[in-house]
């Protein structure tokens, strides 16, 4: 313990940088993630094979993705924006089927009443099966979160700053309070970000709550990934 | 494209393959060590993901005990056990473990117990025992959602056993780490791009022995694709 309280405005601080670094992935996933999901469903023929990408890049090791990933696109190998765009593509890589799935949810009649009222495909996107598809799309952004967080520790490895420089740190001199604070500090984050998600979803769309239906665990949910 | 010309290089190059430190041994490694994680944490988690799945009770803290798990950064879970264990093959080992028996557990439950209860009850009715309508009904059914947990624990832990070399684990990884520390990307490259490759290697056998088990019954006809593909997602399980 004396360990995390002389160094708690070390832990503040990566703490930031861990959250600067996990942020803006579960943001980008989830704005590729809802059009693409929405193409799977919206085209069926697209659907197998969208979802068999994601599959595959589900399955590729994140170490040697961050390491493969400059000679591919050019981003520097110790960069956040390498860090970023890894976890950006796993995210992706968990969401799109969920928000297939959730659009597919979206009850037909309801459409073909939107249709009929006059709504163009563009007001009918935005008005009904987006709002719609919400609680599942919710559902899936929790999942991207808790994993991205979590994954986002692994930069330390490759020299980004982040949470898991507790652990890098903490193991090379020998301080199980130091690894133990960045495990505890981890979950924390991701809890708490869950918890903003899920209190945005109340704000957005205080008709629903999660879907009793399609709430599955974490696991479950990569389980669907390579299942498939 | 020159860095992956010197990557594959380096990788097709025949003397790196060999000897005790060469790709060929490091390869082999990786494989059996991965392997072996799965076998431990499939003996653990197997009998209670079936308990749970045939029971339906306990479902709720198993989903909560594997997502909690899930949630924990596998590096710091590493590093931890290795300080308490010190720098030997065991710890990255019991990590590992730890690591794969969510995804075993959700696979068994999911499958067992997505068996439908029309089914279950209709082989009681028939006079089964509770062993056998485990055995000969609910295990052949939930095969396909059992071996797709499975096949996620493979994918899991050949990614934790490539972080594992971080901590003295062995494989492929070790490759990664001396690589980056001397600067060495074309070796770093072509380890990773065969790491990728062994993965994918991996994941596309399992789906094949995914396909392979589901019970000939149950296989529809062709054109119903989307029926077909349902006994192996714990989705429509739990739908």
């Amino acid at each position: 313990m004396n360990w995390v309280w002389s160094n708690l405005d070390r832990i503040g601080e990566l703490v930031v940088v861990h959250l600067a670094l996990s942020v803006p992935p579960v943001i980008l996933a989830f704005v590729i993630s809802v059009p693409i999901g929405w193409a799977a469903w919206r085209f069926r023929w697209s659907r197998g094979l969208l979802l068999s990408v994601c599959g595959i890049l589900y399955a590729i090791p994140s170490l040697p993705l961050l390491l493969t990933l400059p000679g591919l696109v050019g981003v520097p190998l110790r960069s956040p924006a390498n860090m970023i765009l890894a976890l950006a593509l796993y995210g992706v890589a968990l969401m799109v089927r969920t928000a297939a799935d959730a659009f597919g949810d979206v009850d037909g009649d309801v459409r073909l009443a939107s249709t009929a009222m006059g709504f163009s495909a563009w007001r009918r996107f935005t008005g009904v099966e987006l709002p719609l598809a919400g609680p599942g799309l919710l559902a899936g952004l929790r999942v991207v979160i808790v994993s991205t967080v979590s994954l986002a520790t692994i930069s330390a490895v490759i020299g980004v700053q982040s949470l898991g420089s507790l652990f890098t740190d903490g193991f090379q001199r020998n301080i199980p309070a130091e690894i133990w604070s960045g495990v505890i500090a981890t979950m924390l984050i991701a809890v708490a970000l869950d918890a903003l998600a899920v209190l945005g979803g109340r704000l957005l769309m205080p008709w629903a709550r999660a879907p009793r239906r399609r709430r599955r665990g974490i696991v479950e949910q990569e389980l669907a990934e390579v299942g498939a | 494209m020159n860095v992956f010309a010197e990557a594959f290089a380096w990788l097709f190059d025949p003397a790196n393959w060999e000897g005790p430190d060469g790709i060929g041994a490091r390869l082999a490694f990786h494989v059996v060590f991965s392997l072996a994680v799965v076998a431990g944490a499939t003996i653990v988690a197997l009998p209670i993901g079936v308990l749970i799945g045939h029971t339906g009770r306990g479902r709720e803290p198993a989903v909560v005990v594997s997502g909690a798990l899930r949630a924990l950064p596998t590096l710091g879970l590493l590093t931890i056990l290795a300080l308490a264990m010190g720098l030997s093959v065991l710890a990255p080992y019991l990590a590992l473990v730890v690591l794969a028996i969510p995804s075993v557990l959700a696979g068994a439950y999911a499958g067992v117990g997505g068996v439908s209860r029309t089914t279950v009850d209709a082989a009681r009715a028939m006079g089964m025992t509770e062993g056998q309508i485990v055995l000969r009904v609910e295990a052949p059914l939930g095969l396909p959602t059992v071996i797709g947990g499975i096949r996620s624990a493979v994918l899991q832990v050949v990614a934790t056993a490539t972080l594992a070399a971080y901590i003295g684990g062995g494989g492929l990884g070790t490759y990664l780490f001396s690589g980056l520390k001397t600067g060495n990307y074309p070796m770093v490259l072509g380890v990773s791009m065969l790491i990728i490759a062994l993965a994918l290697v991996l994941d596309g056998a399992f789906a094949l022995t995914q396909r392979l088990v589901v019970p000939e019954g149950v296989r529809v006809r062709r054109g119903t694709a989307r029926l077909r593909s349902r006994p192996s997602r714990p989705r429509a399980a739990m739908g």
